[in-house]
């Protein structure tokens, strides 16, 4: 009784796949594969394309009729071509800003990218008109477009500072909008370009986390201590508490930048500390004046401590050379650098009767590790001479067993005689 | 003294029966000649044993079989205990140094084609102890679960499964479980210090007892030579003995300006590290599996490697039963050319292992 209809449908179905066939025919790749190497490049990049693989093409951003064979037949009344610069971004948020068309896609993706062009200063510029200012395909891609998620992809964390200084860092494209060209250069040299480089931490700050992607603006004075907060709260805590809060409001200074500066944020070692020629506290506070004293001591704080850190570090590292077990005191020792980042941390609130009591704490275990260093070295000696003790010994009962073999070895030494 | 020492000596000799064992050792002789030199790797292989028990021993006082606390153990004795690295470090140094010694020992038989007839056994039982003593480099190098022992072990206990039919198997019985854990680490410190120790006993009491029974072969290039004999005592056990103190000075060394570490602990869920090697004795094997292509003809490169291992040990083992010409007492060049091709060819992938990039 099954089997009948089970026929009919396979039957059917049969005759159907040219006819389904046909309705999967792209004519758009079929032409624009023969097409000379610009016309052909869409077809090509489209491969890795995220919308491809949503099962999107050409019609869907391009209208047309991809089923048809002739190019004046495909290209029909919904064909809309190319978009101008200017239209890109109402071109892309058809659908980019459709919160129901892109929850079939991927729900969790945000809709807003084009309210918050145009408050960016790209948006802006292209308002006004200017056709250089960067629109969606110029940081991600026209026909190759990918998922941030990808790490090949024009806006994944380690290529945003590249994406954004393909413009940004070119002197002679941005030699009208009077700003400097140099942060790519300079972000390259800061603490956080390391982290994202060299460590591969993808949470490290790029271009984006302090200007923002699709509202991109350069932050304001105001704003600046809030854009460090995201990820240094503890810091801004301490810095609102501080005597230079105020000053610093009253000043009109943004917080951070101030002795942090902005693109080329470098590790920060007590050199920026008290009155050297690298120390940022001299900026404001005059020789003689109390923040110049507290700066000056502040320094002498951190560099006793760092200098007391290294004098262990490399006794422990000799008394490992020696071959001593000082995995111990040296985990102790590396802990105590979790105690001189927070001892730093602190100089943010000015709080000097806490830094002393923290570096004072430092200072108790660094003797501790000391007096272990040395006894680690001390060890070491008791080997050496252990060992020459021994192999004296050693020695000397190897020459009387030599001897004795030797007198077992002359003639007319009977065997086993002794 | 003297008289105290006779009465002592009298005491324990009408209990125990010793004089007739003293009796044999002075009337035992050994033969001395030009190869004899070799004869001594053998006594230098058993006191490197001794070694290996009495440090043993104390090992175990501190040592803690369990993934949590082995690492801190090993630890504990080399920072904290006194003397501790010392006793770890001639442990592990002697272990080292045994088995290079055992492969000389083994060597230097088989090339004076010492397993000739009567000694098969002898030949046997050396080579089972080679096995033995591999084994507990292998089970002892687990012990510290530091991170070089614990994805050695992986890669190792990997290979012991890419064995055919009982692969699987095998595998599974050697690590307690589908991967190195707890189970792991306490069948290792159970083989390491009451399986392996036991069976190694009783092989080097058969052992011995051969060499004490037949006595040491003669080379077959001296056959119709007069050859020298001296007394095994104390002739023979003072050449022994100075053997035995040149070791102990160079353990003494290597002890002291190079303690063996103890490596960072293991992490069962870290990436394995770029460049992982068993320990040296293995590496001949190690390396061969990594050279040998996936596939040859129509079996697996790996399956064949181990084949041919399998294959080539029991030859090894087999060598006094197949060489007939030895056992008529007639020179084998076949053999010896064999053995030369064996031996360079571990020293060659050996050599490989340390020096050829990105292995």
């Amino acid at each position: 009784m099954m089997k009948k209809p089970l026929l009919l449908a396979a039957f059917v179905g049969l005759l159907c796949f040219p006819l389904l066939s046909y309705a999967q025919k792209n004519s758009c790749v079929e032409c624009h594969t023969g097409l000379e190497a610009k016309l052909k490049a869409p077809v090509e990049s489209l491969k890795q394309d995220i919308h491809q693989q949503f099962g999107l093409s050409c019609k869907d951003c391009h209208g047309g009729d991809p089923a048809k064979d002739e190019v004046n037949k495909a290209k029909d009344k919904t064909f809309k071509g190319a978009p101008k610069r200017s239209q890109i971004p109402e071109f892309c948020a058809k659908c980019h800003s459709d919160a129901a068309y892109m929850r079939s896609f991927n729900p969790g993706l945000r809709v807003d990218q084009l309210s918050q062009y145009w408050t960016s200063k790209h948006g802006q510029l292209l308002k006004t008109g200017d056709g250089k200012a960067a629109v969606c395909t110029d940081c991600h891609g026209v026909h190759g477009i990918q998922s941030a998620k990808y790490p090949k992809s024009l806006t994944f964390p380690w290529n945003i500072p590249q994406t954004c200084g393909r413009c940004h860092a070119d002197a002679s494209y941005m030699a009208g909008y009077k700003i400097p060209t140099n942060q790519l250069a300079e972000y390259k040299e800061s603490v956080h370009a390391r982290a994202l480089f060299e460590k591969k931490d993808l949470s490290a700050p790029t271009c984006n986390d302090c200007h923002g992607n699709h509202g991109a603006f350069p932050p304001e004075v105001k704003s600046i201590a809030s854009v460090c907060r995201q990820c240094h709260p503890s810091t801004g805590d301490l810095f609102s508490r501080s005597p230079h809060k105020k000053a610093f409001d009253e000043m009109g200074v943004s917080e951070c930048e101030a002795c942090h500066g902005s693109h080329k944020i470098e590790r920060p070692t007590s050199d920026m500390l008290g009155t050297g020629e690298k120390s940022v506290c001299v900026q404001c506070h005059e020789a003689g004046s109390l923040g110049y004293k507290a700066a000056d001591e502040l320094k002498n704080l951190f560099d006793g401590f760092q200098a007391q850190f290294q004098k262990n570090a490399d006794i422990l590292a000799l008394a490992e050379k020696k071959g001593v077990e000082v995995s111990e005191p040296k985990f102790r020792l590396q802990d105590l650098n979790t105690t001189l980042v927070s001892a730093k941390n602190l100089v943010h609130g000015l709080a000097l009767e806490e830094i002393r009591k923290k570096i004072a704490e430092g200072d108790q275990t660094l003797a501790d590790i000391d007096t272990e260093g040395i006894k680690a070295l001390g060890e070491a000696k008791f080997r050496r001479r252990g060992l020459i003790i021994a192999t004296a010994f050693l020695a000397l009962f190897g020459i009387a067993l030599f001897l004795k073999i030797r007198q077992m070895q002359k003639p007319g030494h009977s065997p086993g005689s002794d | 003294m003297k008289k105290l020492s006779q009465n002592v000596f009298a005491y324990v000799n009408e209990r125990f029966k010793l004089q007739g064992l003293f009796d044999f050792a002075k009337h035992k002789k050994v033969p001395e000649h030009e190869y004899s030199f070799w004869y001594y790797f053998g006594g230098i292989a058993l006191f490197l044993s001794g070694i290996q028990v009495a440090t043993g021993i104390m090992l175990m006082l501190y040592y803690t079989p369990s993934i949590d606390a082995a690492h801190e153990s090993v630890q504990f004795i080399m920072s904290q205990v006194k003397f501790g690295w010392l006793i770890r470090s001639v442990h592990s140094w002697t272990a080292n140094i045994l088995i290079g010694i055992l492969f000389v020992h083994m060597f230097s038989a088989y090339f004076l084609k010492a397993y000739r007839k009567p000694r098969e056994l002898t030949w046997i039982t050396g080579f089972f102890l080679l096995i033995l003593f591999m084994a507990f480099g292998f089970s002892g190098y687990l012990l510290p679960w530091n991170e070089l022992s614990y994805f050695a072990t992986r890669v190792g206990t990997d290979i012991a499964g890419s064995l055919p039919l009982i692969g699987k198997w095998l595998k599974s019985v050697i690590l307690g479980g589908t991967s190195v854990s707890q189970a792991t680490l306490s069948r290792f410190f159970w083989f390491h210090v009451a399986l392996l120790p036991l069976a190694a006993f009783f092989v080097i009491v058969i052992h011995v007892l051969l060499v004490q029974i037949l006595g040491m072969s003669v080379p077959l290039k001296l056959k119709g030579k007069k050859v020298k004999e001296i007394s095994f005592f104390p002739d023979f056990l003072y050449k022994d003995a100075l053997g035995w103190t040149l070791i102990l000075v160079l353990v003494g060394v290597v002890c002291v300006f190079l303690p063996w570490e103890v490596g960072k602990k293991a992490d069962p869920f870290a990436a394995t590290p770029i460049g992982i090697k068993p320990e040296w004795y293995f590496t001949f094997m190690f390396t061969t599996l990594k050279f040998i292509p996936a596939r040859v003809l129509f079996i697996e490169g790996e399956q064949l490697a181990i084949l041919g291992f399998m294959i080539g040990g029991l030859f090894w083992m087999l060598a006094p039963f197949i060489d007939s010409r030895a056992a008529q007492e007639k020179r084998s060049p076949v053999f010896t050319w064999i053995g030369l091709a064996v031996a360079l060819y571990i020293a060659v992938m050996t050599i490989l292992t340390y020096t050829f990039p990105k292995l």
